[in-house]
């Protein structure tokens, strides 16, 4: 056997254990990708459900039943600047690349919920009724919370202004603290809430302690004990996409189509 | 020095437990002991890290140059976590979410390179796994217990399910919220080694 301490030897079987692990890793990333991505594509509907009320939190539910549910649920690409649907294909639309190439994207200005750069295009959801009226929207917001940017979904009545849901695909926030704004009775609190005052300004936040009924208190939610920069960051990420740069232009047009 | 293949395996538990005797690898313990569910899977997880990390190991004993003993360990360690995080994401998604960075840091677990280091760099490949096991049991089961008792009064709940409805979904029982925070896991970890130190006097560390 050669010599254990030459060292010869010893970068010969480094090499030898970098490649051997190597290709291991990557064999098992590349080939377990598909399903990874199948996962994660899955696991956006349900939130998309979910936001809109389809899917109870915690209800055990299957592919095919997701894609039925899916049923009165459109994917509309929009153009965010002016708000108009634009043609792309739907199923491949990647918002977090779009947002990081400089080809289509524009550089955000300083803002709370410190999103760095917008995309020029977004994808959001329209759920129509039987009679192809507009029922819902659903606008994907994300923004910085403690740890990491969250990312989810904000359901909007046809009214563009009451709440019927919010839900998070994404976020890296502690468990138990910040994590429970994955918390279904923390979600249903936004149900009936007014995003929006009677002046159109955006107006929504989540405050400290306890808010009041819907009724009472419309523009107010609960705050996450022990998760004020979360809530913060909740608060900060509505503001941020219901306003000017990001999902106003699109609203104003759903609320002139609707006069 | 022999080692005898049922201590290798079932010395661990009580004897010579990584967390409780050891006080290895309580970082992780902290992290996902808030529910059950996850620690289940991560604790799977660590079984197969351990196991197959040891054998790994052991099989390269006598090939491994001994300036960089450790790095090589540190990798083959690291690539077994990445490939079992790979793995958790793609068949149970939903869980994987919730360990989120956890099993990632199974590469820091101390237990892990420890035993490497200890155990699989001098003994044979059939003990080594034997070791691999009985220390990743040892070490589930510290956790599960740490978890049961987080999840049942952190939120009435075990496994999932609720045992004590909470006063925020209409109940009458009114969550300790410490429980929910890492240093519960080290006060029931403390409990955890008193006991067992009360129990086998033996293990108690001599002053001075």
């Amino acid at each position: 056997m050669a010599n254990r301490q030459a060292t010869g030897y010893t970068l010969l079987f480094a090499t030898a254990i970098c490649i051997v692990c190597g290709i291991l890793v990557s064999s098992f990333a590349v080939s377990l990708e598909e399903l990874q991505d199948e996962n994660i594509a899955l696991d956006k509907q349900k939130r998309v459900l979910e936001a809109v009320g389809l899917l109870q939190p915690g209800e055990p539910i299957d592919e095919a039943q997701v894609a039925e549910r899916f049923a009165p649920i459109e994917p509309v690409l929009i153009e965010l600047a002016s708000g108009e649907a634009v043609d792309g294909d739907t199923a491949t639309f990647d918002q977090q690349r779009r947002a990081r190439d400089p080809a289509t994207s524009t550089e955000a200005p300083d803002n709370l919920a410190k999103v760095k750069r917008i995309p020029d295009q977004s994808l959001l959801y329209e759920v129509r009724d039987d009679g192809g009226e507009l029922e819902m929207v659903v606008l994907p917001i994300e923004g910085l919370g403690l740890w990491g940017t969250l990312y989810g979904f904000l359901a909007l009545d046809a009214d563009t202004t009451t709440v019927r849901g919010i839900t998070y695909y994404q976020h890296k926030e502690t468990p138990g603290l910040g994590g429970e704004v994955d918390n279904p009775r923390w979600k249903s609190l936004w149900r009936g809430r007014r995003a929006f005052d009677d002046d159109g300004e955006v107006r929504l936040a989540v405050i400290k302690g306890f808010a009041g009924s819907a009724q009472e208190d419309p523009h107010e939610v609960d705050g996450l004990a022990g998760a004020t920069i979360t809530s913060n960051g909740v608060t900060n990420m509505l503001d941020f996409w219901l306003g000017e740069n990001g999902f106003e232009p699109y609203l104003n047009r759903i609320r002139a189509e609707a006069n | 020095m022999a080692v005898k293949k049922s201590e290798a395996a079932l010395d661990p538990l009580f004897n010579n437990n990584p967390i409780a005797l050891q006080v290895l690898g309580i970082c992780s313990a902290l992290a996902v002991t808030t529910k059950m569910e996850t620690s289940v899977v991560m604790c799977a997880a660590v079984i197969a890290v351990l196991t197959l990390s040891n054998l790994t190991i052991s099989l390269l004993r006598h090939q491994i140059p001994n300036s960089i003993r450790i790095i090589v360990q540190l990798t083959v360690i690291a690539s077994l976590v990445i490939v079992t995080d790979q793995i958790l994401k793609a068949y149970v998604f939903e869980i994987s979410k919730q360990l989120s960075v956890f099993v990632g840091l199974i590469i820091t677990n101390c237990i892990i390179m420890g035993r490497a280091e200890a155990f699989a760099m001098q003994n044979p490949p059939s003990l080594a796994i034997l070791d691999g096991i009985g220390n990743g049991i040892g070490y589930s089961a510290i956790l599960m217990v740490t978890a049961f008792l987080r999840e049942l009064f952190g939120s009435g709940k075990l496994y999932g399910y609720t045992v004590m409805p909470t006063v925020s979904e209409g109940g009458w029982y009114l969550p300790n919220g410490l429980m929910l925070l890492s240093p519960a896991a080290f006060f029931i970890i403390g409990g955890l080694i008193w006991a067992l130190r009360v129990y086998k006097p033996a293990q108690v560390e001599m002053d001075g």
